[in-house]
């Protein structure tokens, strides 16, 4: 189970988490949903120790990880994570296999002549044949999301925490990469955190939805009850309508006014 | 802006840049200490380093062993000329020419070539690897970046700067030996006399050993630069550059120090 308390986290001059509660049961895939900038990925940081909250605590099953200083025991807390990342984030100098084994080095006992098969059984979970060999250069956007997934998948975690899935990829490769995290869930047994503004994977992926907002959790529902929301910030986003009570600038500069005279 | 708020606005901008300076400095020790005790701690990766020694080392050797040829080749045509002219024949040109570059040149050159060559590469792939979430990914995947990345291209450099140099001694006297058989008509039995009635073991560890504080500065600094990096590729671009600026800037600086420490303890 993952609770999240009063997390808050800003960067100079600008707070992104502003007491986030969030609490992931075991065995459930939870969809954080939110704009561009609510602080969802920075809470998914949180969540596995890449970033440290100001304030606040994450903890996983008993261990809190703001109160975690020796990276030791960091490590260790993280051994229970996968974390797919939203640009895939692999290894451009190793191949495939070898970006796939990479965790098992460190997380398992295994012996490394075992490293490559696992890696193929890896890759055949998450659809791919043959490419073991290739480098990450060689992989088409949805390739690449498949073989972070393996990556991400290859130590047996207990949770799964996903960094927008399905950004940057065509419809058709978004359903596929939903209907893989699903089975992933079904095979692994894993619970799940899934950050994402795709409102049609959050549905279909999600046994729960909560939603970020100026960093904070606004809502956390089923996915029947956020799609009947009457919560006119929530309805806003999953309708994606420009306007409401959710104010997106048309433009990022305004121009000044100032006052006595120029400058 | 007018007088005071002028005066304060500079206070500012001097207080935000002391700032961000004593934070890198406090930063970049926190590195070294860091790879100190992973190196005492966890097995190292040797295939990493022998992977960067191959980058750093064997990929340089042509780039730093023909910009020594030619430093042998001037100072050597210098000298000749200088003495032909105070003298009216080219005396003590290998003496010169084997001195400078034993002791100075060959390894001021090279850790400068090197560092414009590896330190920058270092500093682009550690940077890329930061803004695309490659070193995070480390950290999810049960490593650490200074493990993994850090003491590999430590290690190295300095293993591989030393080596470099001693190539770099020997090119820079060979080419100072073709200008003085060539073109000052020196016998070449002269010019090994020059070289081998002077220079004792200590001449060439003065240079030798420099070249290991050097390979750490140049690694550190490229590292820190690229495991830094901010801001997508505008910020891998300034990464690099700032890592190449600061690694040679300090190698020169640093370079005096060292000489009065070596010559301080009798080693010169």
């Amino acid at each position: 189970m993952i609770e999240a308390r009063g997390v808050q986290k800003s960067y100079p001059g600008r707070p992104v988490l502003r007491g986030v509660d969030l609490a992931v049961q075991e065995g459930e895939t939870m969809a954080v949903i939110g704009g561009s900038g609510c602080g969802k990925s920075t809470f998914l940081k949180c969540v596995i120790g890449l970033v440290r909250p100001d304030s606040g605590s994450i903890t996983v099953d008993g261990t809190d990880i703001t109160r975690l200083t020796r990276e030791a025991d960091v490590a260790a807390y993280r051994r229970r994570f996968g974390y797919l990342f939203q640009e895939a984030a692999l290894f451009d100098s190793l191949s495939v296999w070898e970006n796939v084994s990479f965790g098992l080095r460190y997380l398992t006992s295994l012996p490394p002549s075992r490293f490559r098969a696992i890696a193929k059984d890896k890759l055949a979970l998450v659809g791919l044949k043959d490419v073991e060999d290739l480098r990450p250069s060689e992989l088409s956007g949805g390739m690449k999301k498949r073989v972070a997934l393996a990556r991400a998948i290859a130590a047996e975690p207990s949770y799964i925490l996903y960094d927008e899935p399905t950004t940057g990829l065509d419809p058709i490769m978004s359903d596929v990469i939903n209907d893989l995290i699903l089975d992933l869930q079904k095979a692994l047994n894993t619970t799940a955190i899934v950050v994402t503004h795709d409102m049609k994977s959050a549905y279909k992926v999600a046994s729960r939805i909560a939603m970020i907002h100026e960093g904070r959790v606004l809502a956390a529902d089923r996915p029947e009850a956020i799609k009947a929301t009457k919560d006119p910030y929530v309805r806003q986003f999953v309708d994606g309508l420009s306007q409401g009570p959710i104010k997106m600038k048309l433009k990022e500069f305004e121009p000044e006014t100032v006052e006595g005279g120029a400058r | 802006m007018s007088g005071p708020a002028f005066k304060i606005g500079l206070v500012e901008d001097f207080g935000r840049e002391a700032m961000a300076v004593s934070e890198s400095v406090g930063r970049f020790t926190f590195l070294v200490r860091s790879s100190l005790t992973w190196m005492l701690r966890a097995p190292i990766e040797w295939r990493q380093v022998l992977i960067q020694m191959m980058r750093i080392g064997v990929e340089s050797l042509p780039v730093t062993t023909m910009t020594t040829f030619f430093t042998g080749m001037v100072l050597a045509l210098q000298t000749g000329a200088s003495s032909k002219h105070f003298f009216n024949e080219p005396l003590f040109v290998g003496t010169v020419v084997s001195f400078a570059m034993v002791m100075e040149l060959a390894p001021v050159m090279t850790a400068l070539v090197v560092s414009g060559r590896a330190g920058a590469a270092i500093a682009a792939e550690l940077g890329t690897m930061k803004v695309t979430e490659q070193i995070d990914a480390l950290y999810t995947l049960g490593t650490d970046p200074v493990r993994y990345l850090v003491i590999p291209r430590v290690l190295a450099f300095l293993m591989v700067l030393p080596l470099l140099t001693v190539v770099a001694d020997f090119s820079g006297t060979f080419g100072g030996w073709v200008v003085a058989y060539i073109k000052l008509g020196i016998p070449s039995s002269v010019y090994t006399s020059d070289i081998f009635d002077n220079m004792e073991i200590r001449h060439f560890m003065h240079g030798f050993l420099k070249t290991f504080v050097f390979a750490g500065i140049i690694s550190f600094i490229s590292c820190f630069k690229g495991i830094t990096t901010t801001g997508g590729a505008e910020g891998v671009g300034k990464s690099t550059t700032a890592a190449v600026v600061l690694s040679m800037a300090s190698v020169l600086v640093i370079d005096y120090f060292v000489t009065a420490i070596l010559s301080a303890v009798g080693i010169t």
